[in-house]
């Protein structure tokens, strides 16, 4: 099963626009994806539902987990890390 | 005379009206068994499409009245109302216990709100109140209970509530709205936001009694100061009538002549900049005229987190006030923390007078690499610019010489690195505790500037801890011993050529603007809204009358006598 472990840089964490924008890439792809929060050693909650990750408590620095199964499991996971590592967008790099 | 309620003002102006108690419909959720899952589940259904409708119609309204950024909040909402796992959560509950869906949408709205509640971050907490607002609005749906019949003001009144949702809050009509006031909320609550995007007055955190009100009782309220008047009588009103004018008119053209320098009327130039502590302040200081910033806190890079933040991070942010603040002169203040927060990566622990004991500057012993980082982070960002850094809570000598070691160590190692590195950075201190006003002349061989932050040196000065809700009146920064040490400061600097700044509340306060210009005060730095009175204040006084009124102030006995000789000059 693909999985990854990545830092949320973004000023206002896992919270506000970095949020929505993460729960929407993840609703985008068919597959089963699982968040969890490893600084705040957290449970795995569904990546598609907004209020599940917001109950994270993902904040600047924190590291989490993102797991994904099924069809287009990959490719799904190769979007949220893009996401999370252009800090939601926002990078000018 | 009434007494007045103090909490929290949000957003600045006078409001004098009736006062509408809002409160919103409460349905009373009741459970009923044995219902017929089929029956709810397609009853919810209904209820979250008519829920998404109203919504998407309440967010082209805020779109439309108030602005993009306030719009947001309601396209949060409908993401809420498509979330998979509250909608399955809810049908879990209809299937499984077979109650009415209702009880079983209150049921998970509670288990989303007391998870966000439990969260330490202010604006993850903040989230529970978004969650209920959803909740209520589908109970709505499900209880056909009309949110459009819902009584609302037609005359011009202040909404007084015990809290107010964005929804609560947009359906106000603008022309009849003159100030809200809430008893519960803080300064980024959504009452606060939409206020000053209103340009509405309001106070939150006012511990007032909602049940206690009576229908369409007078009140005044301030948004300055965050203090409503219940029942005031006809001199309160008269007063406040006056205060409400004058308010008005001086706001406008103080505003209107606020980025015009401050020059006294015989021709002496001071520098007025803004506390700051964030990019919000930092644009809003510039809107209010704000030549530079004369205090920016750091302590925000490192709250709420558990690890220290890393040097690219800290760039980034500074950067981004920076660009704000462009060539204007800006000082930073270093890290100014202690035992009284909770920062477990930078070995804090809980202390019984943390006020008193390891904190900001005197970290320098044990962790001086935590100045080292944010030397360094400050030079790369600030390449450029007119940067200033100065460090807080002196006491001793050794610091200083200390911190301006660790400050020219920074800049080498960038050199090394090959980093940039800003140059022509001046180095200063703040003068907050008594031992160091009264050191001044050995300190400033070391340094370019002093800052004096009166609210802690009144605090260290008079021995009054000013979060003592019992001595906090005591602390005034006119007490005549805080007013020696602020005089000796600058006549002091002054003779070894060191220019002196004030970021205390003081700074802002126009009673105290002829004592400190006539003490010889090179900057005044205050918050942003305090800029456009203080540059007025300052045109409308004379230097050389300045100095005698500031001899004379010095003369005085107490903090009363300072104050009501000062008040003459108020005009």
């Amino acid at each position: 099963m693909p999985s990854t472990e990545i830092t949320v840089n973004h000023s206002v964490g896992l919270h506000a626009r970095p949020a929505a924008e993460f729960v929407k890439t993840a609703s985008s792809y068919p597959c089963e994806i699982q968040i969890c929060n490893l600084t705040a050693e957290g449970q795995l909650v569904n990546a598609k539902s907004i209020l599940s990750v917001l109950t994270l408590g993902v904040y600047q620095g924190h590291r989490i987990q993102i797991d994904a199964e099924g069809e287009q499991a990959n490719e799904a996971l190769a979007a949220l890390i893009e996401l999370v590592e252009s800090n939601f967008g926002e990078d000018e790099k | 005379m009434s007494p007045l309620v103090k909490g929290i003002g949000v957003s600045a102006g006078i409001a004098i009206g009736p006062g509408w108690v809002y409160r919103p419909i409460k349905v009373e959720v009741k459970r009923f068994d044995d219902c017929d899952p089929l029956g709810e589940t397609t009853r919810l259904d209904d209820a979250l499409a008519e829920a998404k409708s109203q919504i998407s119609e309440l967010r082209v309204r805020t779109l439309g009245v108030i602005g993009k950024e306030e719009a947001a909040i309601f396209e949060a909402h409908l993401m809420f109302l498509d979330d998979p796992e509250f909608i399955t959560a809810i049908k879990g509950i209809i299937d499984e216990q077979k109650i009415n869906a209702e009880a079983a949408v209150e049921e998970v709205v509670e288990h989303f709100a007391g998870e966000m509640l439990a969260l330490e971050d202010e604006y993850f907490r903040a989230r529970a109140q978004d969650i209920r607002d959803i909740g209520q609005r589908v109970i709505y749906c499900l209880s056909g209970v009309d949110t459009k019949s819902l009584e609302l003001p037609k005359e011009p009144v202040i909404i007084l509530a015990d809290d107010l949702t964005p929804s609560d809050t947009v359906q106000f009509d603008r022309r009849v709205l003159l100030g809200l006031c809430t008893v519960r909320g803080g300064p980024t609550s959504h009452t606060a936001i939409l206020a000053r995007s209103l340009g509405v007055p309001a106070a939150v955190c006012v511990p007032f009694r909602l049940d206690e009100i009576e229908k369409s009782a007078l009140v005044i309220l301030d948004g300055r100061e965050g203090e409503l008047t219940i029942d005031p009588s006809d001199e309160q009103v008269s007063a406040a009538k006056t205060n409400q004018t004058v308010w008005q008119a001086d706001w406008q053209t103080q505003l209107a002549a606020a980025s015009k320098p401050a020059v006294t009327l015989d021709g002496h130039t001071v520098e007025v900049v803004a506390n700051i502590g964030n990019v919000g302040d930092a644009r809003q200081a510039i809107e209010y005229g704000a030549e530079g910033v004369g205090l920016l806190r750091t302590e925000f890079l490192y709250m709420d987190r558990q690890t220290m933040p890393n040097e690219e991070l800290q760039v980034s942010e500074y950067k981004e006030i920076f660009d704000v603040m462009g060539n204007r002169p800006l000082v930073v203040r270093t890290l100014d923390i202690g035992g009284d927060k909770e920062v477990a990566y930078l070995g804090l622990n809980e202390e019984p007078n943390p006020f008193l004991g390891w904190r900001a500057i005197r970290m320098i012993s044990e962790r001086p690499e935590v100045l080292h980082n944010q030397f360094r982070a400050l030079l790369r960002a600030g390449v450029g610019i007119d940067l200033r850094i100065m460090i807080p809570l002196v006491s001793n000598l050794d610091e200083v010489i200390k911190a301006r070691q660790i400050l020219d160590e920074a800049r080498q190692a960038l050199i090394n690195e090959q980093l940039p590195a800003a140059e022509n950075v001046q180095f200063g201190i703040m003068v907050e505790v008594p031992s160091a006003a009264l050191m001044i002349e050995h300190i400033a061989g070391y340094v370019d500037f002093f800052s004096i932050g009166t609210n802690d040196l009144t605090q260290y000065t008079l021995a009054i801890d000013r979060t003592n809700e019992r001595v906090a009146d005591l602390a005034s920064p006119f007490h005549p011993a805080v007013i020696q040490l602020i005089a000796r400061t600058i006549e002091t600097a002054r003779t070894k050529s060191k220019w002196v700044g004030l970021c205390g509340e003081m700074a802002g306060d126009p009673l105290a603007t002829p004592l400190l210009l006539g003490l010889g005060l090179d900057e005044f730095s205050m918050a942003p809204t305090s800029i456009p009175v203080v540059k007025q204040v300052i045109r409308n006084l004379e230097l050389k009358e300045c100095r005698e009124i500031a001899r004379a102030a010095l003369g005085l006995p107490s903090s009363e006598a300072v104050k009501e000789y000062l008040s003459q000059f108020i005009v």
